[in-house]
């Protein structure tokens, strides 16, 4: 993976993904598409120094997921993610 | 507008005719991406432009070098509502880059170094409007900035000016981009506020 400034770890996307999910969806796990590591995305790479939010993995820097938020509307692409696994609370 | 006057009377946003609307002005050059920075040795470097035929034009970089290149002093707006004014770049026409291009594709995607894309329509690259830069206030383009080269269509918002360019692929339609793919603008006219969709 390469070195890379201005980016933290996917802890700091609980709040913008709260205000789309209704879970903190940086504790559950998602796949990589294109490598195939599993981690929650709490453990991800997070880049927030752009127009929109961009999480990479960790372990081959593919995009997982993109977050474009306006105010009024919302873009998620997950595309990136093969799934995503939300433990449900006990 | 309130009874009593702050009493200030400095330029805001408002009354520069050179900030777009929405934008506010910033000395700085804020540092914006969305991946990890590709470190491109200029040995390593090489620029297509790829036709809607299937042919090549390539470009190493003692070839690139060896084109006419211009100083360029122009102002960039970046979607996220920044802009700086009057910055000085030296680069390579795209009219240059184009001139032995036949194409009738109206749209292009450029595509960069680490995965980013971007899509431009021909009428944006074309008629002194765009370059492929590789200086910037007369030193080498830092990697952080999109060295080695950078795409530099300054009328459109930034994200349009694609760090680490390696190429621009014709496209007979406006197929989106990486951020035009979700939310952001397919043209993004600052002077029109075309930020999203």
């Amino acid at each position: 993976m390469m070195t890379a400034d201005n980016v933290l770890d996917g802890n700091a996307a609980a709040g913008p993904l709260l205000e789309i999910f209704s879970v903190d969806l940086t504790a559950a796990h998602g796949r990589c598409d294109e490598c195939g590591r599993v981690c929650a995305l709490a453990e991800t790479v997070l880049y927030n120094h752009a127009p929109g939010l961009v999480i990479r993995c960790v372990g081959c820097d593919a995009v997982l997921l993109r977050l474009v938020d306006n105010g009024t509307r919302a873009w998620l692409d997950l595309r990136g993610l093969s799934y995503l696994q939300i433990d449900r609370a006990q | 507008m309130g009874f009593f006057s702050s009493g200030f009377s400095g330029r805001g946003r408002s009354d520069n005719p050179d900030l777009p609307p929405g934008q506010y002005l910033t000395e700085s050059f804020p540092v914006l991406s969305a991946g990890p920075t590709p470190r491109i040795a200029t040995d390593d470097w090489e620029f297509t432009i790829a036709t809607e035929t299937g042919k090549v034009h390539r470009w190493n970089w003692a070839e690139f070098r060896a084109l006419p290149a211009e100083d360029v002093t122009t102002d960039i707006h970046c979607v996220t509502s920044w802009s700086k004014l009057g910055t000085g770049w030296r680069g390579v026409s795209l009219d240059t880059l184009f001139s032995g291009v036949e194409t009738s594709a109206e749209f292009t995607m450029a595509h960069s170094y680490g995965g980013y894309t971007t899509n431009v329509p021909l009428d944006d690259l074309l008629g002194g409007k765009a370059w492929v830069a590789f200086d910037f206030d007369g030193e080498a383009l830092e990697p952080e900035h999109g060295g080695p080269a950078r795409l530099l269509v300054p009328h459109l918002y930034f994200w349009k000016s694609a760090k680490w360019v390696r190429g621009i692929r014709m496209m007979q339609s406006d197929d989106p981009g990486f951020w035009e793919q979700n939310g952001y603008h397919l043209r993004g006219d600052p002077w029109l506020e075309q930020r999203y969709w």
